[in-house]
């Protein structure tokens, strides 16, 4: 199951509430909308609490409700609503892999591969390193095959690049955010092919 | 106004109609699902599909689209039928259409709408989603996989009930409503849910599996579990009524029904009195009416009338008050009273114990006092109005007495009298804003009528109605509200203390020190009976209750559902119940009862029949008169000055559940009691029904 759906076998933790930094951060989001519609900032808080703890459990979503004046049925329909909210917890590094099609032709297959030899789980699986998930379009076909890790994209991947790549994370290791074949942006692959001088 | 044409009619509304709205008041009907007049719009089920011209070339939903100048409409072209059929065959496709086991089967719009306009087979040959059912509560059952998303119960939950708890989560093909933790809807007004649902999704738990609605006779009456008189219609089958339902009243309970008026009818079958008793050796004994009578006869004979004394229920209908009234007059008695709760009125004037704005009145009001009642258990369907009132955000409330949550805001003022204390002389800022508002209203509970110091408390009312203007040309802001059925009919027929007569505290002392021999219970169950000392007591009512229990003769009457009767509402608008079945066992309609009475002892009302009866009511009072117009009440200070205890005002409803001897006896009543009141929410396993 994705990590967008609760699981049942989790157990809901009895509290919970923003660090004084975090409360600081949101204080500045709540600021930002008129008096009587603070539950505007319900998306921003929901993602601050997803980032302190890793995940949204239910207490979390009850003290976001709380906090803004709104009913909790309503913070839970927003959370649910939006696929990039975790009701669960994940592993350190939350991989998500694009394997629609222009993934899939350009080898999502072998990055697949490449995951589950390094983190030893398949799609839908998760352990303390690694949540290995399968994920609709990311939106970023021009550099297919694609990986989004956290917040950031992996792009032009083989599995030989990505294998690499995860086992830098495993280890600790610094890594290149971005194309793994040096590509700038989306540009074509090897360097410009027209247009190559001014006019 | 702009000017339109659907289906060739020309028609004219208000900017800002809608088309389906305007189609309906040429009786055009545009089927619908999501749509539901007293909710918010939300246009996401598509089954109100119109062609619209000018416009673009596709089918508009007709409940979110605004008429237009010379807008065209077609309703039944073949674009229309087109686009109806295409939402039909898709809403279809994630139905189980299990209609045979589904309890919404004959009166589901799903299903005739389906017939109007589905296809007779089924193109989809994929998965069927399924959906796990939800825990909402001991009223409502849940078959989620049914659900068309119509989210009218979410608008319903969050808009009119005011307890936010339903909600639809996920997305696409995942979107369930559900309750998110399992948890019962927090509201006393959850069993309308079930009335909205267009499909069986959402189904009576206590009504479960019990009867398809074609075999139902189905019985137009009054509510009689609080004073508001909500229009009902009572479903039975055979001798046993099955089910209550509201009935459209805008000017009572528009469509709405409290959860005690719909659900506590299993308690009509419970502790029923279906025999009459006579007590022998200290043990009530099963015996004839003969034998019943005759004991009272007995004892009557060797009491002369100053001994003899009668307290009337809550739920006494207005026509055997009158005769019990008569009866005892005639016997010599003056000692009546029909405030078992012994509120203070002042019972020269019925304004002074009568909703006067009218319960309509509400949605103009904008600005509400409310002293000394907690209207959400007192009566559901009229705080609803309120809150409807409230989310116009042209009113403004203040509460004076306990601080609950009545689904709205207000601005709490006090507990206790002195609150009202403040209003009165100008010094609360509340004072200001009901000086200042049009149409100001004051709403006077129970509990700030039934106390020791009721009189001052009144008077202290009646100078805030003074002081700030409630009552003026065409307005009068000074409303009572009752919590029982009977009361204002009793109040309105006399059923009160005449000259040297003893009210009900005199009555209980009476019999407690033994100048009163003979007391007669017409229903009163809710007076402390040990006070009734060696008193003999005769107790007429349908239901085994504290005043049977304490009888020295019991007469089996028949509940509401088993008689025609009369009841003023707390407006003193007057309505009747119908007979739906037939009174239990011996049991006779109440009237009757007294009327046989009566002929034993000697003293024959001349009443033979229901019309007579009502004959007498109307040369009582003219209110229980259809034909004649009741003279408007001149407003006068109610009440006596006095000294006032500074002790906070107390709702008598502890708990909205069980509030008489009907909803005492009922099943389902006591496991909302558990999980409502004693806050014991744990679902039940399948095993438990
Ligand atoms: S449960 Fe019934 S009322 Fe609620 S959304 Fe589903 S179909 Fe509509
Ligand atoms: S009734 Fe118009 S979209 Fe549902």
């Amino acid at each position: 199951m994705s990590s967008h759906y609760p699981d049942p076998n989790v157990p809901q933790p009895e509290t919970f509430a923003f660090t004084p930094e975090v409360m600081e951060q949101a204080k500045v989001f709540i600021a930002k909308y008129p008096a009587g519609r603070q539950r505007s900032a319900v998306m921003p808080l929901l993602d601050l609490a997803q980032r302190q703890v890793g995940w949204l459990s239910r207490a979390a979503m009850d003290y976001i409700a709380d906090l803004l004046g709104m009913p909790p049925i309503k913070v839970y329909e927003v959370a649910t609503f939006y696929t990039m909210y975790r009701l669960r917890p994940v592993g350190k590094h939350h991989v998500q892999l694009c394997t629609n099609i222009s993934c899939w032709l350009r080898g999502s297959d072998d990055v697949k591969r490449a995951a589950e030899e390094v983190f030893g789980i398949g799609f839908g699986q998760s352990n303390d390193e690694a949540t290995l998930e399968e994920v609709e379009c990311a939106g970023a076909c021009v550099n297919a095959p694609v990986a989004q890790i956290g917040d950031d994209y992996y792009e032009d991947l083989t599995y030989d690049n990505a294998k690499a790549l995860f086992q830098a994370l495993k280890d600790g290791k610094p890594v290149t955010v971005g194309s793994q074949i040096g590509r700038q942006t989306s540009c074509p692959e090897g360097g410009p092919t027209t247009l190559k001088g001014d006019a | 106004m702009p000017k339109l044409t659907i289906d060739g009619i020309e028609v004219e509304v208000p900017a800002g109609t809608t088309i389906l709205q305007a189609a309906e008041q040429i009786g055009i009907e545009i089927p619908r699902f999501c749509y539901h007049e007293r909710l918010s719009i939300a246009g996401n089920c598509r089954m109100c599909l119109v062609e619209v011209q000018p416009g673009p070339p596709k089918p508009a939903a007709s409940c979110a689209m605004p008429v237009a100048e010379g807008m065209t409409v077609k309703t039944n072209s073949p674009m229309a039928v087109k686009a109806r059929k295409g939402v039909m065959e898709f809403l279809l496709i994630n139905h189980p259409l299990d209609c045979p086991i589904c309890d919404q089967g004959g009166e589901c719009d799903l299903q005739d709408q389906a017939v109007a306009f589905g296809y007779d087979r089924s193109r989809y040959t994929e998965q069927k989603r399924a959906v796990q059912d939800k825990y909402m509560g001991p009223l409502v059952a849940t078959e989620m996989t049914r659900c068309i998303q119509c989210t009218r119960c979410v608008r319903f939950a969050q808009e009119v009930a005011g307890a936010p708890d339903l909600g639809g989560v996920n997305r696409g093909e995942h979107m369930e409503i559900t309750t998110y933790v399992e948890k019962a809807i927090g509201s006393e007004l959850s069993g309308n849910l079930v009335d909205l649902c267009p499909v069986g999704a959402l189904t009576s738990k206590p009504y479960a599996f019990n009867a398809r609605p074609w075999e139902l006779k189905k019985t137009e009456s009054i509510d009689v579990f609080d004073a508001v008189g909500s229009n009902i219609r009572v479903d039975a089958r055979g001798n046993e009524v099955l089910r209550v339902l509201p009935r459209l009243n805008e000017d009572v309970n528009e469509e709405w029904l409290g959860d005690k008026s719909r659900h506590a009818i299993d308690g009509l079958r419970r502790q029923r009195l279906d025999t009459p008793y006579v007590r022998k050796d200290g043990k009530l004994v099963p015996a004839s009416w003969q034998e019943a009578f005759a004991a009272i006869a007995a004892k009557v004979k060797t009491t002369s009338g100053a001994k003899m004394a009668a307290v009337a229920g809550d739920m006494a209908d207005a026509e055997s008050m009158v005769l019990l009234k008569d009866l005892l007059t005639a016997l010599g008695s003056r000692s009546f009273d029909c405030r078992q709760d012994g509120a203070v009125f002042d019972l020269s004037n019925r304004l002074s114990w009568q909703f006067n704005s009218g319960i309509a009145g509400i949605d103009e009001a904008d600005a509400i006092l409310i002293v000394g009642s907690n209207p959400r258990w007192e009566a559901p369907v009229l705080n609803a109005r309120l809150r409807k009132r409230y989310l116009t955000g042209k009113a403004k409330f203040a509460v004076i007495g306990e601080a609950t949550d009545l689904t709205y805001k207000v601005d709490h003022l006090g507990t206790g009298p002195d609150a009202l204390k403040a209003v009165a002389d100008g010094s609360s800022p509340f004072a200001a804003v009901l000086k200042a508002a049009q149409k100001p209203m004051i709403i006077l509970g129970m509990g700030a009528l039934t106390r020791k110091d009721s009189a001052a408390i009144l008077a202290l009312a009646s100078q805030v109605v003074d002081s700030c203007g409630l009552v003026k040309d065409g307005w009068n802001g000074f409303n009572v509200l009752h919590t029982a059925a009977a009361r204002v009919g009793g109040l309105e027929l006399g059923f009160v203390p005449g000259a040297n007569g003893r009210d009900l505290d005199g009555i209980l002392s009476g019999a407690e020190k033994g100048e009163l021999d003979f007391v007669y219970l017409l229903g009163a169950d809710e007076i402390d009976t040990k006070r009734l000392g060696k008193a003999f007591v005769v107790y007429q009512g349908s239901h085994g209750d504290a005043g049977a229990m304490r009888a020295d003769v019991i007469l089996p009457g028949a509940a509401y559902t088993e008689k025609s009767g009369t009841y003023l509402n707390t407006e003193g608008r007057m309505q009747r119940t119908a007979r739906a079945v037939f009174p239990l066992g011996e049991a006779k309609e109440d009237w009757t009862i007294i009327r046989a009475l009566s002929e034993v002892l000697g003293h024959t009302l001349p009443q033979n029949t229901l019309v007579q009866v009502r004959d007498r009511l109307a040369a009582v009072s003219p209110v229980f008169d259809e034909d004649t117009a009741v003279p408007a009440g001149k407003w006068g200070a109610f009440g006596v000055a006095g000294a006032i205890d500074a002790a906070a005002f107390e709702s008598p409803v502890k708990n909205y559940y069980m509030t008489d001897p009907i909803s005492r006896a009922s099943r389902t009543m006591a496991e909302c009691t558990e999980v409502y009141v004693n806050g014991n929410q744990k679902r039940k396993t399948g095993t438990h029904g």
